[in-house]
């Protein structure tokens, strides 16, 4: 058994344009994600209820938000775009994303069981106890999309752009990956609103 | 700034691999769904029979797909491992930061130890899946 194949036969070929070397992972970016990882960590320890809650609604809402942006507006976009347009607009947008996504799903993840204990909705007989599991199998399903398949494309279509000879084929596939499953993510987000408005309106 | 062109040899894209990716994804996928199972059944103690079923199924696949890793010639070992441990760093710090949420909310015991046990496969498996769909359209020269 093998996974797929990429065999660069019918591979585009477009013009060469210039390009700047990408960075993977945009350093600047880190003092700012070390923040977060230390709010995150100082709201749980102290059980400081507004850290909590400002921590799980911002990370919230920024993962809903962006998560339905590229995927039902960004992602179908990108699909209609030639190879070197996509390549061009991913040098600059994935390394954000890189940076971004880690960190508001931390921040909604961490915080967000703290603040589900703090309001008693993980006690069998709340009756918002029920919502609450069908929101952990929605982010179970979210998880494992964006870590096994989403994140994985994102990161080699960086380092295939980093080559001297890129292989348009290849960047072509990692990126309809990322449409699909982005905009898998984005119908899934949709679900995590309704969950979420419903769990915050009982 | 440079000028470069964009299609790659064939040769270093178009041979089959050993299903390490989708070993490690099912390995991450059985791990989610024990949190799911442990988690949905805080404050009380889950069925830890079926959790731990799902953490040894689990730990078979990541070793696998390690085992077959290690057997792969003319990889890219080089961005494998650059690859592989930033990934590491980052998913240790998520899986502490769940570690110490686990350990603030009283969880102790077998159930710790479980839970303990999945974090360290999902901080391996992650990194193993992004660093080996990398690598895998890298130059092994």
């Amino acid at each position: 058994m093998s996974e797929e194949t990429v065999v660069d036969v019918a591979a585009p070929h477009f013009t060469p344009f210039d390009r700047p070397k990408i960075q993977v992972v945009p350093l600047r970016g880190l003092p700012i994600v070390g923040l977060a990882v230390i709010f995150v960590a100082l709201s749980i320890g102290f059980n400081w209820q507004w850290g909590l809650v400002f921590n799980h609604v911002v990370g919230g809402g920024l993962w809903t938000g962006i998560d339905l942006f590229v995927g039902l507006v960004i992602g179908p976009i990108l699909g209609r775009l030639s190879i070197p347009a996509r390549a061009e607009f991913s040098a600059r947008f994935m390394p954000k994303m890189v940076i971004i996504m880690p960190t508001v799903v931390m921040m909604t993840l961490a915080t967000g069981f703290q603040v589900a204990r703090a309001q008693g909705n993980l006690l069998a007989s709340s009756p918002n106890h029920v919502w609450l599991i069908v929101s952990f199998c929605v982010v179970g399903v979210m998880a494992t999309v964006a870590l096994g398949i989403l994140e994985p494309a994102n990161i080699a279509v960086l380092y295939e752009m980093n080559k001297p000879i890129p292989n348009g084929q290849l960047i072509h596939q990692l990126m309809q990956r990322f449409v699909y499953t982005s905009g898998i993510l984005g119908i899934m987000q949709v679900a995590t609103l309704i969950i979420m408005t419903r769990l915050g309106s009982r | 700034m440079s000028t470069r062109g964009v299609s790659a040899p064939a040769h270093e894209v178009d041979r089959p691999f050993p299903p390490i990716g989708y070993l490690a994804t099912a390995a991450l996928g059985l791990v989610v769904v024990g949190g799911i199972l442990l988690a949905s059944y805080a404050p009380r103690v889950a069925p830890l029979g079926f959790a731990t079923g799902l953490l040894i199924v689990a730990a078979i696949l990541l070793v696998t797909a390690g085992v077959l890793l290690a057997r792969l010639k003319d990889f890219a070992w080089g961005t494998f491992s650059t690859v592989f441990k930033w990934a590491l760093l980052a998913y240790v710090i998520t899986s502490g930061m769940i570690e110490f949420a686990f350990v603030h909310d009283h969880t102790r015991g077998s159930s710790l130890v479980i839970v303990t046990f999945m974090l360290v496969i999902f901080a391996l498996s992650v990194p193993t899946i992004i660093a080996f769909t990398t690598a895998r359209y890298a130059d092994p020269r």
